[in-house]
């Protein structure tokens, strides 16, 4: 809350209340429906600030708060849509500006999960519709009128009986004085008067970037900035022995370099040695002096194929250490099925490699504050691990929120903040910016983990499931604190068969471990549906088929408190609304061209339903082409922005393709064998198949478009290679090799 | 070392060691950080500047190597009339998510129209190969790409 928001007017307007953001069970967030506002008035001619998130200008322009990191996926231009909807502005006279780190004021403010749709559609349409309650409470009072009398058109008030107007400029100071409504008494508009939400409007930022304009964390650029390279053991684990700093201070350019220790914590600070220099380039060519020498303990000998030979033999031996979901009886399901079958799957890690590479600036001041300027999904957690490094309470460290090179989950991990703090404590006074090779962002990820499974089936005479069991082999923690690798007990089809045994073996490891784009969700949608394929098949049937029989019957699921509030349950309808709208988009079952197949994808993750089907065939050089991937989604009522939702969903199945053909990051030697572009190798222009999406619009509440579309695209591909080759893909990524 | 080059049509002095690649020099001596690095090894092509015209990356060139070939920059794209034709087209078809790699896009697709104001569809793919896109707006620039060329910007 800046000084000026804090002069109280009086016991009314001096009451100020926020998005509470409470902790519930489970350890998620929600927000309570309390008000955000922060109402005050300036002083005559200056522009108003009608609450945490609008301020109005005596011009009729408006200034909006986009609240959470924008790492490209629209949320900068979306949340302030969906403001300006409620306050009836004109969008043609909005300005955005980034906010700060201030949860106290602004609510949550994060970049994951795609939680923000859901976690802001009301509150922010709250926000704006009681700002605009406050102008009509303006202009009646002005004008002496009722306010029921009123309307508003795009920012101005209107007041028809007497044919005034009033721009919300020339009442936005009147409006500051008054009253600051009940957020969630204030009356919101039907969505037939919606003017912004379903408009496609563009990248609030875009005009900028196209002119290379400095708005991501790598272009912060502060008086006086020294840069620095943070060399850390490519050996996951490793502590540090010693290192040569005098020969890399003896470098042209450099101005320090040092030892850091770490604190234990491998999500914050690990071991390492910093070199600071005038120039990044020069810092980071300095670390080949170091000649470090690491105690890579008891980690040196993991390695892919050891992992891959262990998880093998469990899953052969059939022994698990922990049975995490046990329904009706399994066994006996499987001794009377008229049918069965087993299969083993198999994906790689994965490293996230946005295109900015790590970095962040920070500035230790000489009264003990620390000021970041941090490209983070997470600014929160990013705040707290610095704070605690630091032994500082939170309030002391000031986090500005830059625009982000991508985020795809790595940035919800904010090691590279700890280690700027760490190195600008040693130099209070002295902004560092500090900048990650790519090199160092492939190797020393937080990678989406690999796995194993062994999957059964079994089913009656009729062709119904009626057993399902998985052995899972994964790991432990990697050293952190955040588990990724795990499966949920209602894995589809968990729910809807009644004899059920999922158990699993955790490998030890060292490999750190995060969430990558729609974690968990795009390793299981690959194997789930590919496996419910292979049933399909056995069965002499297709998996729409098999997935529409298999929720035959099935209730809408009860709701449920998450990390983004409440999220309604699984709702089969949705499944058979999207599946039927791929299969009419794609023409599944009428003929297509010599050489090509069709493969279908299923998936629900992120409160989204997605099914999807792709065309592929095979080069005369044996490279999977993909032609088409029709694409049905259901996120709720209302696609806010159709410019982003798109640009989402296209952007989400191209990632999926990549995963699926050709990425993995292979241990060797408890390191990370890539490290770079030539052999971590995204997908590029040529390879990007035709996207055809169409929405299916439901009653529910809408909800994010960064992750559901990814999932179903896998299996969709490997789906599609078997129609065509009758060779299964059961591992990641796929090898052509196999396929003839 | 010193240097003198020119850098969108300016005449810059510069004082570098002689290995030091062109992007550095533009984002960290000259503070022009429209130039963005990637991945250092010319894979990404994030950093693309153009030199004489010609796309280049900028992560892998040595400052002592330039010469006196001409430098520009997405800071001067729209100084020229493709340029200016793409940056608008990037807005029209909204082609950006988080953008970060879209100055060496631009920079990629001007030089193909300043060589060839009219490239079929391999041809466009075939050039904006080397430029990664994370986000994957591939479908987009492409379309962006095609629609500056259909106006025919580059033979006016």
């Amino acid at each position: 809350m800046s000084d000026a928001a804090t002069m109280a007017k009086g016991p009314e307007l001096s009451r100020r209340s926020f998005f509470k953001v409470s902790a519930i069970a489970g350890g998620g967030m929600a927000i309570a429906a309390t008000l955000p506002m922060a109402s005050h008035a300036m002083a005559q001619g200056a522009a108003a600030e009608l609450n945490a998130f609008i301020t109005i200008h005596p011009d009729n322009t408006l200034t909006i708060i986009g609240k959470n990191p924008e790492i490209g996926q629209g949320i900068k231009t979306m949340l302030p849509m969906l403001i300006a909807e409620e306050l009836d502005a004109d969008w043609d006279l909005v300005s955005i500006q980034q906010g700060d780190l201030d949860m106290a004021k602004y609510g949550p403010q994060i970049a994951g999960g795609s939680t923000a749709t859901p976690m802001n559609w009301m509150p922010m349409r709250q926000a704006g519709a009681a700002a605009r309650q406050m102008l009509l409470q303006a202009a009646a009072m002005r004008w002496g009128v009722d306010m029921a009398e009123l309307t508003t058109e795009p920012s101005v008030v209107v007041h028809a009986a007497s044919g005034r107007r009033a721009t919300f400029g020339e009442l936005a100071d009147e409006a500051s004085l008054t009253p600051v409504p009940e957020l969630n008494q204030v009356p919101l508009k039907d969505a037939a008067d919606f003017r912004i939400i379903g408009r496609a409007i563009g990248g609030i930022d875009s005009p900028k970037i196209v002119r290379g304009e400095p708005i991501f964390g790598v272009d912060t650029q502060l008086p006086g900035m020294v840069y620095a390279a943070y060399e850390r053991s490519p050996v996951f684990g490793a502590r540090i022995v010693s290192a040569n700093l005098d020969a890399a201070k003896a470098e042209p350019g450099v101005i320090d370099a040092f030892i850091v220790e770490g604190n234990g914590n491998i999500e914050e600070l690990v071991d390492g040695v910093a070199v600071i220099a005038d120039n990044w380039w020069l810092a980071n060519k300095a670390r080949a002096k170091l000649d470090v020498q690491w105690d890579n303990g008891e980690w040196a000998d993991h390695s892919t194929a050891k992992y891959d030979e262990t998880a093998r033999a469990l899953m052969a031996s059939g022994e698990s250490e922990e049975v995490f979901a046990e329904k009706g009886d399994v066994d006996a399901a499987f001794a009377s099925a008229s049918g069965t079958h087993e299969a083993e799957y198999h994906y790689p890690f994965l490293a996230h490699v946005p295109m900015e590479p790590m970095n962040c600036t920070a500035l230790m001041h000489e009264d003990g504050r620390m000021e970041m300027w941090a490209p983070t999904q997470l600014p929160m957690n990013g705040q707290m691990s610095v704070a605690n490094y630091l032994g500082v309470a939170p309030d002391k460290v000031e986090v500005h929120l830059t625009r982000l090179g991508g985020g795809f989950g790595r940035r919800l991990m904010n090691d590279y903040m700890v280690q700027v703090a760490a190195i600008a404590k040693q130099m209070p006074g002295t902004p560092v910016q500090l900048i990650w090779s790519r090199e160092d962002d492939v190797r020393t990820d937080y990678y989406r983990p690999a796995g194993w499974h062994k999957l059964r089936a079994a089913w009656d005479e009729n062709g119904k499931l009626t057993g399902w069991a998985d052995h899972f082999i994964t790991f432990d923690l990697g050293g952190g604190g955040f588990n990724p690798a795990t499966m949920s007990a209602t894995e589809f089809p968990a729910n809807h068969v009644e004899n059920l045994r999922f158990e699993q073996n955790k490998m030890r490891t060292s490999v750190p471990m995060g969430a990558l784009r729609a974690p968990t969700s795009n390793a299981m949608a690959y194997v789930m549906q590919s496996f419910l394929d292979e049933v399909a098949h056995a069965q002499g049937k297709d998996l729409p088929t098999l997935l529409t029989e298999i929720v035959e019957g099935a209730e809408k699921a009860e709701g449920s408190f998450g990390f983004g509030g409440f999220a309604p349950g699984f709702d089969p309808q949705r499944l058979r609304n999207v599946t039927a709208k791929a299969l009419d988009m794609s023409n599944w079952g009428q003929p297509v061209p010599e050489g090509h197949a069709l493969g279908f994808g299923y998936y629900y993750s992120h409160q989204g339903y997605f099914a999807e089907v792709a065309e592929v065939s095979l080069s005369d050089r044996n490279q999977v082409q993909i032609h088409n991937v029709w694409v049905a989604g259901d996120v709720g009522s209302h696609i806010i922005n159709p410019y982003g939702a798109l640009n989402q969903v296209q952007g989400s199945v191209i990632d999926g393709i990549g995963q699926a053909l050709q990425l993995a990051v292979e241990i060797e030697g408890g390191a990370a064998k890539q490290s770079n572009f030539h052999n971590y190798q995204l997908p590029r222009m040529p390879m990007v198949p035709q996207i055809h999406v169409e929405w299916v619009i439901s009653d529910y509440s809408p909800t994010g478009l960064g992750e559901p579309a990814l999932p179903p695209v896998i299996p969709a591909v490997t789906n599609a290679l078997f129609t065509l080759t009758g060779k299964r893909i059961r591992e990641l990524p796929i090898d052509t090799s196999k396929l003839v | 070392m010193a240097f003198t080059v020119t850098i969108n049509g300016e005449t810059r002095e510069i004082d570098a060691p002689e290995d030091m690649p062109l992007l550095w020099v533009l984002r960290q001596e000259l503070g022009m950080t429209g130039t963005k690095f990637g991945c250092g090894i010319g894979m990404c092509g994030a950093c693309t500047v153009h030199l004489d015209g010609v796309a280049t990356r900028s992560c892998s060139l040595p400052i002592g190597a330039i010469g006196d070939r001409e430098v520009s920059t997405v800071e001067s794209l729209g100084e020229t009339p493709v340029g200016q034709a793409l940056q608008k087209a990037w807005l029209d078809t909204d082609v950006m998510q988080c953008g970060y790699c879209q100055a060496g896009q631009l920079m990629t697709a001007t030089a193909l129209l300043n060589a060839n104001p009219n490239p079929s569809d391999e041809e466009i793919d075939n050039a904006m190969r080397g430029n990664i896109c994370r986000c994957a707006c591939y479908g987009r620039i492409h379309a962006a790409i095609a629609q500056v060329a259909k106006e025919d910007t580059a033979n006016v």
